[in-house]
């Protein structure tokens, strides 16, 4: 057999180019907002509740409707649709009851952003203030007042447990051996409780949607969105219209992490427009808006008690979540859920009680931010990992090492872990930050500090959630990929075309993404959230290529009269192994192949498709959380700081951050590494300075310069990134998603540095200058 | 409404404006000349994502009047590029990977080359400080400081 004449170069494990860099470079990427829609587009505004809890009596929209150059006016009445993903918890608009402030009362489509937002004034709503739940440990009172009396007759998905009367719409339970007779076989025990505020995502791009409803009644909607398909999902449900009556079209994002997913504002777009029928409506939050009516990262209360034995192996944990859900929780049901069935961490635990709640209150929406619940669970997490180490007198990495998952170990839900490399991003990270080692301080009135913090998190999505991708063989031989997943700068689209290339045996740069995302071409794919498309979309992206790969390997065989074992396709050429024939790809849909016999031609165009949906999710038992197989899969990783706390100010000051993290196979190093860096530095932003203050359900800081994000200034002098890769076994090449890993450990890493610094812990994050100054006081290490 | 005349450069190229007396050059350049490559973050003056060279100087455009721009040199991110040529800051930030969303992107490659014009090799820490009013959310702004290095060693050319 003849030698390949040319060697396949796989661009999977290479770190090429972003396929989308040199247009984000130049200004040429168009983003929603970017889109020219000529002069029939009218301005929405929305008309929003001052109040956290209220009756609706009534609504006056009369004075606003005369307005000139107002051409809808909207309100509840109009659209009496539930909305929501996994508990249909909403109307589009408020109709009898508001239930934070912001909740949208009425909407107004104008020819100007001027005259919508004069029309709002004009709108007339009395209001019967109610007692609003601002707590989600007093919402749960038999005493609270009740924010959804329906709640028993909502649709709620099968694995979320509302209880009708209450203000719990999820009650997650994990139930594993027997905690109360562990706690006697305990050398160690502690106990600790943790508050974590809401936060919110602050996309660079605040949110954005463009309706436009025509004569028939068909909706198109432009929008930056990580869910084209699940948007067109529930709001034509809500709307009563079909999926294929709805067309989402999603131009490049300017940041997501979560806070795009699902439905938040959009609907509001759709509904304003099925009044004005012809025009595009376009719906753009303020800032001020983004940081409280879109979604925000739901509030916790967490409450931990562990103990090991003389060992320092973990016997039991008995942990209980309050999650602050926000008016609505139809996406943040499944927050609890997931933090329920992790809520041992990455650690093996014989004795497990876990009670995860998600509570109505009177607060902003609470929805899906990077990491979806993780972060804020591990918060206290990590920290009582640490203090249980030093009560039992062993060093905080070996505690974890000896504790945390490896292959095969025992989950808390039952079943198996799959092949991890946590133990060694664990020992890496503390290499990195050359642990035990205690370097001395910069100045006189500094004190230096080492923290670690080990994470894991599955994909938290319905066990069906599903990707689709098809490749296309274009007239010049290169390559088309239809995915429905979406680029929010993660670098979804460049991984694709990596993928379809090494499985096709085409040169990457030879691969385009068909973008925009657009429902009506794009194939289906659940939802660019969870971290799930490297591995899920690329599982369909591959199974496409190969189906194209066959296809032209059949034709070629037929036409050559060889059998396609033969063949290979290399760099673009499709070549014979054993007659040494080759044919360029680019000969194929113009031109094709004459067939053998000199009767007519082979070829035209090629088009493969794929689909991946999981294999072998069970569910998890009702009352105890026990099943096979709950999740797809962990992804697992930690974190170390080293960082220093000034004496005088109580400024703490990050010197290293590392992240190390097992993510399978890295298909494009830089990205995952990027990924690594960006998730640390907004995961030491949410350690260090974000709060979204929500004073009696008033946001009090709903703008750049009071709720302040991570700038240039304020990341580690040193940032390193370590990639581990312990295969997935039914992920593309081994792969498995990195993007929300990275910023779970990160706020524990810095609380056990801080402590390990100057001895003191807080309830609770931000750590700010002022609290850890106060905090220091109180304990006399200043005067 | 009052409207001004205005005549400025932008981009290299003069152009004649009619503008309302409350029209900021952000919207300027987004709307009425169809430069949408300088974004919009928060209209506030808070974010940096709308930042332009006026006259040379960075400025958030959504805090300056159009109107007050009568004579004036603007140069936004389509204007670095020159004969379909990238500019240093922008070969070197996709080199450095310092892209991700791309939506602070403009103002980013702005801020950066303003600070390479008044100072050739900036340290680091003048990197830093340079772009603090240019929020990222994406990148943790590690790739977007060693784009600057990097641009600061390449070649220079003419904007
Ligand atoms: S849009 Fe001008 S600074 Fe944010
Ligand atoms: S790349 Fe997304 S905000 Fe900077």
């Amino acid at each position: 057999m003849a030698e390949p004449k040319i060697q396949n170069s796989s661009p999977v494990g290479e770190s090429t180019p972003r396929i989308d860099a040199r247009e984000k470079v130049t200004g040429a990427a168009i983003y929603t907002d970017d889109l020219q829609f000529g002069n029939a587009l009218l301005y929405a505004r929305i008309k929003r509740s001052p109040h956290p809890h209220a009756l609706i009596k009534k609504t006056d929209v009369a004075r606003a409707k005369a307005l000139p150059g107002v051409k809808a006016v909207v309100t509840g009445e109009d659209f009496p649709g539930y909305i929501g993903l996994y508990l249909q918890d909403r109307y589009i608009f408020c109709r009898d009851r508001a239930r934070y402030v912001g909740d949208p009362v009425a909407g107004v489509a104008a020819v100007s952003e001027e005259i919508a937002q004069k029309a709002l004034d004009l709108i007339e709503v009395q209001y019967e203030a109610l007692e609003p739940v601002l707590d989600p440990e007093a919402g749960i009172r038999p005493d609270a007042p009740l924010l959804h009396p329906d709640l028993g007759k909502y649709v709620v998905a099968g694995f979320i447990y509302p209880k009708a009367g209450t203000n719990i719409s999820n009650h997650f339970k994990l139930r594993k051996g027997n905690v109360e007779e562990a706690w006697d076989k305990c050398a160690a025990v502690i106990e600790r409780s943790y508050r974590i505020p809401h936060i919110q995502h602050v996309p660079i791009e605040p949110h954005i949607a463009i309706a436009k409803v025509d004569e028939r009644g068909e909706v198109t909607m432009w929008t930056s969105s990580q869910s084209p398909f699940a948007q067109r999902n529930l709001i034509a449900q809500s709307l009563g219209i079909s999926q294929s009556e709805m067309r989402v079209i999603s131009p490049a994002v300017g940041g997501g992490f979560g806070g795009k997913a699902g439905v938040s504002m959009e609907s509001l777009a759709v509904a304003i427009a099925t009044k004005v029928k012809g025009h595009p409506v376009k719906l753009r939050l303020t800032r001020e808006e983004e940081f409280f009516t879109a979604f925000v990262r739901q509030g916790l209360s967490a409450h931990f008690k562990m103990g090991c034995d003389k060992n320092g192996k973990l016997l039991a944990m008995e942990n209980c979540f309050y999650w602050d859900g926000g008016a609505y929780t139809e996406y943040g049901v499944n927050i609890a859920r997931a933090a329920g069935y992790s809520c041992t961490g990455p650690y093996e635990v014989p004795n497990v009680k876990g009670d995860s709640y998600c509570v109505y209150t009177n607060h902003p929406v609470g929805g899906p931010m990077r990491g979806f619940g993780m972060p804020e669970m591990h918060a206290g997490l990590e920290q009582c990992m640490d203090e249980l180490a030093a009560q039992i007198g062993m060093d905080a990495v070996e505690f974890r090492k000896l504790n945390c998952l490896k292959t095969d170990s025992i989950l808390a839900t039952g079943g198996k872990i799959h092949p991890i490399g946590l133990e060694e991003c664990i020992q890496k990270a503390a290499n990195a930050v050359d642990w035990g080692r205690k370097s001395p301080a910069s100045a006189p009135n500094k004190r230096r500090g080492k923290g670690i913090a080990a994470m894991w998190k599955a994909p938290a999505m319905p066990p069906n959630a599903g990707s689709s991708a098809w490749v296309e063989l274009a007239e010049d031989g290169k390559v088309n990929v239809g995915i429905g997943g979406q680029d929010i700068g993660q670098g979804a689209f460049t991984i694709s075309a990596q993928m379809a290339a090494a499985t096709l045996g085409v040169p990457y740069e030879w691969v385009r993404v068909a973008a925009p995302v657009d429902t009506r071409y794009s194939p289906y794919e659940w939802q660019t959230v969870a971290s799930r498309l490297t591995w899920s979309m690329g599982n369909a992206i591959v199974n496409a290529a190969k189906d194209v790969r066959k296809q032209i390997l059949d034709l070629v065989a037929e036409a050559w009269d060889e059998s396609p074992d033969e063949l290979d396709i290399v760099n673009g050429v499709v070549i014979s192994y054993k007659s040494e024939k080759e044919t360029p790809l680019k000969n194929l849909v113009i031109y094709g192949l004459p067939n053998p016999d000199g009767r007519g031609w082979k070829g035209g165009p090629v088009i493969g498709r794929g689909n991946f949906m999981p294999k072998d999710v069970t569910g998890l038992d009702a009352e105890t959380g026990q099943g096979e197989h709950g999740v797809v899969h962990y992804t697992t990783g930690a974190q170390a700081v080293e960082l220093e706390v000034d004496l005088d100010t109580g400024r703490i000051e990050i010197l290293k951050g590392v992240a190390a993290f097992d993510v399978g196979k890295a298909i494009n190093p830089e990205l995952v590494k990027a990924q690594m860096e960006g998730g640390l530095v907004q995961g030491i932003s949410s350690a260090l300075l974000e709060h979204l203050q929500l004073k009696d359900g008033f946001p009090k800081n709903a703008n750049l310069v009071d709720y302040r994000i991570a700038t240039s200034s304020d990341i580690p002098r040193e940032m390193q990134s370590i990639i581990v890769e312990v295969a997935q076994d039914d992920g593309p090449w081994g792969a498995r998603g990195i993007g929300e890993h990275s910023m779970v450990p990160t706020i524990p890493a810095i609380a056990n540095a801080i402590f390990d610094a100057v001895g003191i812990r807080l309830e609770g994050p931000p750590f700010t200058a002022e609290k850890i100054y106060l905090a220091m006081l109180d304990a006399g290490i200043v005067k | 409404m009052a409207f001004h005349k205005i005549n400025v450069t932008v981009n290299h190229e003069p152009e004649q404006m009619v503008v309302p007396s409350n029209m900021t050059l952000m919207q300027m350049l987004r709307e009425s000349l169809a430069l949408t490559g300088t974004k919009n973050g928060c209209s506030a003056g808070e974010c940096g994502a709308c930042t332009v060279l006026l006259n040379g100087e960075p400025v958030n455009s959504c805090m300056v009047l159009a109107a007050e721009c009568d004579g004036a040199n603007i140069i936004t991110v389509e204007g670095l590029a020159r004969d379909k040529q990238l500019d240093p800051v922008q070969d070197a930030l996709i080199q450095a990977g310092g892209v991700q969303c791309g939506f602070c992107t403009p103002g980013i490659l702005i801020s950066s080359r303003a600070l390479l014009n008044r100072n050739p090799s900036p340290t680091e820490e003048e990197i830093r400080e340079a772009l603090v009013g240019n929020l990222c959310r994406c990148t943790g702004y590690v790739r977007i400081i060693e784009s600057v290095k990097k641009a600061a060693d390449m070649k220079p050319h003419q904007t």
